[in-house]
């Protein structure tokens, strides 16, 4: 970008220390979690007789099959799954629907709508206040408890209204000349034009609904219906709890495999998907965390 | 609600009503969803504060349980926990706001100085992955990081022949660990916003300086960073709104028995009272206060970037 024709000793002492900062920065952020898989691969004789471990001499899947063979941790796996997939559905609608409708300008009451979203932001009545209407609801130990609050936030309202009002209105216009319905133009000019920010709203409440954990603590009692989060938290800070929670299979497990070599599988599950459409996100996040922000 | 209500009415003063709204009924129907979750969800736990006025018992109701007025306020602020909680709060956000929050800012002026486009985006691919993991997922890698028994820190120290540190028990090294697991988690994304700040500036303003004379850092000094002033002026503002707030779910899993004395905050105070122990009006007064305190901050601090803007047009 910038001509730079005469570089001094000085400039190239320094870009070189500015990037060898940054790359051990970077390392910094990767080595915790490269540590982490290599631990949950090794041998459990091995993770017993050797000290440090950065590269397995035996690899072993033995940590693995068991937690997937664990009814308790599959269950978790499973309502993970279910949040992230239905509750993500269910988020893209409730906030794409509400934040296209008041990025309408010609819509009555579209004032009133921002105000009451804005409201929001500035007050939260806290904690208990929202537990009660959950129970009133009757959601208390439902999987509806972990969706249904944490649907959308005004904060994504608003971001989604920014890219919706980038759209220009002339195109919708112009359709609606060509004899487009309401509802046409909002599935053959709307919905394909803003693909890009469903992708990456998705993405973000996909990621938001496979790290529920405060929801789970608050309102699942019941360990069946744990989101993964839940157990894995559970798992790590007490592994008599693992396994199901039964004094037999957890005893059983100690005997099999090290702990550490479990709890690091179970960490190692919970991020892959993350993992998985990380490249995907790469591509959409900057653009989802930069809509509609640039402009107020 | 009512008084921007009449203000939408009065701007189109002769338009029917009945006619547009059937004419957006399908609008409306999109954004009814949406609307159900902000009363339901937003506005209706509003209601529920009166609960912190009185000794709420579920089985009477808010309807017929008694009223205390200000009794479970006066409670709370002659409790010794008060002064703990605001203590922890207040430090830990402090902490957060001279350490955490200028991180991003001066991350994203050295991502700034890379010139090559590949080690760029390398770097930046990977200080973002940290953002997507929750906070047990951080609370599992610091464990594996920093535990006595198993930790990567303490295995090096031992084969250094050291003796090894309880850094996860240690009430004196709680906040710094959390400053650090913060900084860890979204320092990266926090970049974001700068560098597109920085994107916005014209390279003719770096070549005209550099025409001009000015070294590496008096052009960061005075074209990059008056560039980022605005974002970080805002960001600012929004952080000190939120100084009540700690984050529950890194301090909740972080707490353990020999920190509780420095890590009990309002947050995980009102959680353990209201959810767990089922002191539901007590814990709301407390969560009342809270808010108000967060409202007040939010609003005087955005009240001050007002006039600090006004000045800092001359």
């Amino acid at each position: 970008m910038i001509m730079q024709l005469n570089t001094s000793w000085k400039d190239r002492l320094f870009n070189v220390a500015n990037l060898g900062l940054l790359i051990l920065l970077s390392l910094a952020m990767v080595f915790p979690i490269y540590y982490t898989i290599v631990l949950s691969f090794t041998d459990s004789t091995e993770y017993y007789t050797r000290d440090l471990i950065l590269w397995p001499h035996h690899w072993s899947l033995d940590a693995y099959k068991y937690l997937l063979g664990t009814g308790s941790f599959v269950n978790s796996l499973s309502v993970s799954v279910f949040l992230a997939t239905v509750g993500t559905a269910l988020s893209l609608l409730v906030t794409g629907g509400l934040s296209y409708a008041i990025s309408c300008r010609r819509l009555r009451f579209r004032k009133s709508m921002m105000f009451m979203i804005l409201l929001t932001f500035l007050f939260t009545p806290g904690l208990v206040p929202l537990y009660m209407v959950v129970r009133n609801l009757g959601l208390i130990d439902s999987i509806w408890s972990l969706i249904l609050p944490s649907l959308t936030s005004g904060w994504y309202v608003l971001l989604m209204k920014g890219f919706f009002d980038s759209i220009p209105d002339s195109l919708d216009e112009a359709a609606r000349i060509d004899g487009c319905t309401e509802i046409s133009v909002f599935w053959r000019i709307i919905i394909p034009l803003s693909l890009p920010a469903i992708v990456a709203f998705g993405l973000f409440f996909a990621v938001g609904y496979w790290n529920t954990y405060f929801s789970g603590i608050m309102f699942i009692n019941q360990q069946s219906k744990w989101p993964l989060q839940v157990l894995l938290q559970n798992m790590l800070v007490d592994p008599t709890t693992m396994g199901g929670g039964t004094q037999s299979v957890s005893m059983q497990m100690n005997r099999q495999l090290p702990t550490e070599t479990l709890k690091m599988a179970a960490v190692v599950i919970a991020t892959i998907p993350i993992m998985l459409v990380y490249p995907f996100l790469q591509k959409h996040f900057a653009t989802g965390a930069m809509v509609g922000s640039v402009k107020e | 609600m009512s008084r921007s209500g009449s203000k939408a009415k009065s701007q189109h003063p002769k338009r029917p009503l009945w006619p547009d709204l059937k004419r957006d009924r399908y609008l409306y129907l999109l954004a009814l969803p949406g609307i159900l979750f902000f009363v339901i969800f937003k506005y209706i736990p509003i209601t529920n504060l009166i609960i912190g006025f009185q000794d709420y018992s579920p089985y009477l109701g808010i309807t017929g349980s008694p009223w205390v007025g200000f009794e479970h306020f006066t409670r709370f602020f002659s409790n010794p926990d008060f002064w703990m909680l605001l203590r922890n709060t207040m430090g830990i956000s402090i902490l957060n706001l001279i350490f955490f929050f200028p991180a991003p800012i001066i991350l994203a002026l050295m991502m700034n100085e890379v010139r090559n486009q590949i080690a760029k985006r390398t770097v930046q691919s990977l200080i973002y992955i940290p953002h997507f993991l929750s906070w047990v997922l951080i609370y599992g890698l610091t464990y594996l990081m920093f535990s006595q028994s198993e930790g990567l820190f303490n295995k090096l120290l031992t084969a250094m022949n050291k003796d090894t540190i309880d850094i996860l028990s240690n009430p004196k090294l709680f906040w710094g660990l959390l400053t650090v697991q913060s900084i860890w988690k979204e320092v990266g994304w926090g970049t974001i916003i700068f560098l597109a700040a920085i994107a916005g500036v014209d390279p003719q303003q770096y070549e005209a300086a550099l025409i001009d004379g000015a070294g590496r850092f008096r052009r960061m000094w005075h074209i990059t960073l008056p560039a980022m002033r605005n974002v970080i002026i805002i960001l600012f503002i929004l952080r000190l709104g939120t100084i009540m707030d700690t984050g529950f779910e890194q301090v909740y899993l972080m707490m353990n028995a020999a920190v509780t004395e420095v890590a009990e905050v309002f947050d995980t105070y009102v959680y353990r009272v209201g959810i767990r122990q089922g002191e539901f009006s007590y814990s709301t007064a407390i969560g009342l206060f809270k808010s108000i305190v967060g409202v007040i901050l939010v609003v005087s601090a955005n009240k001050a970037a007002k006039r600090f803007g006004e000045e800092s047009l001359y």
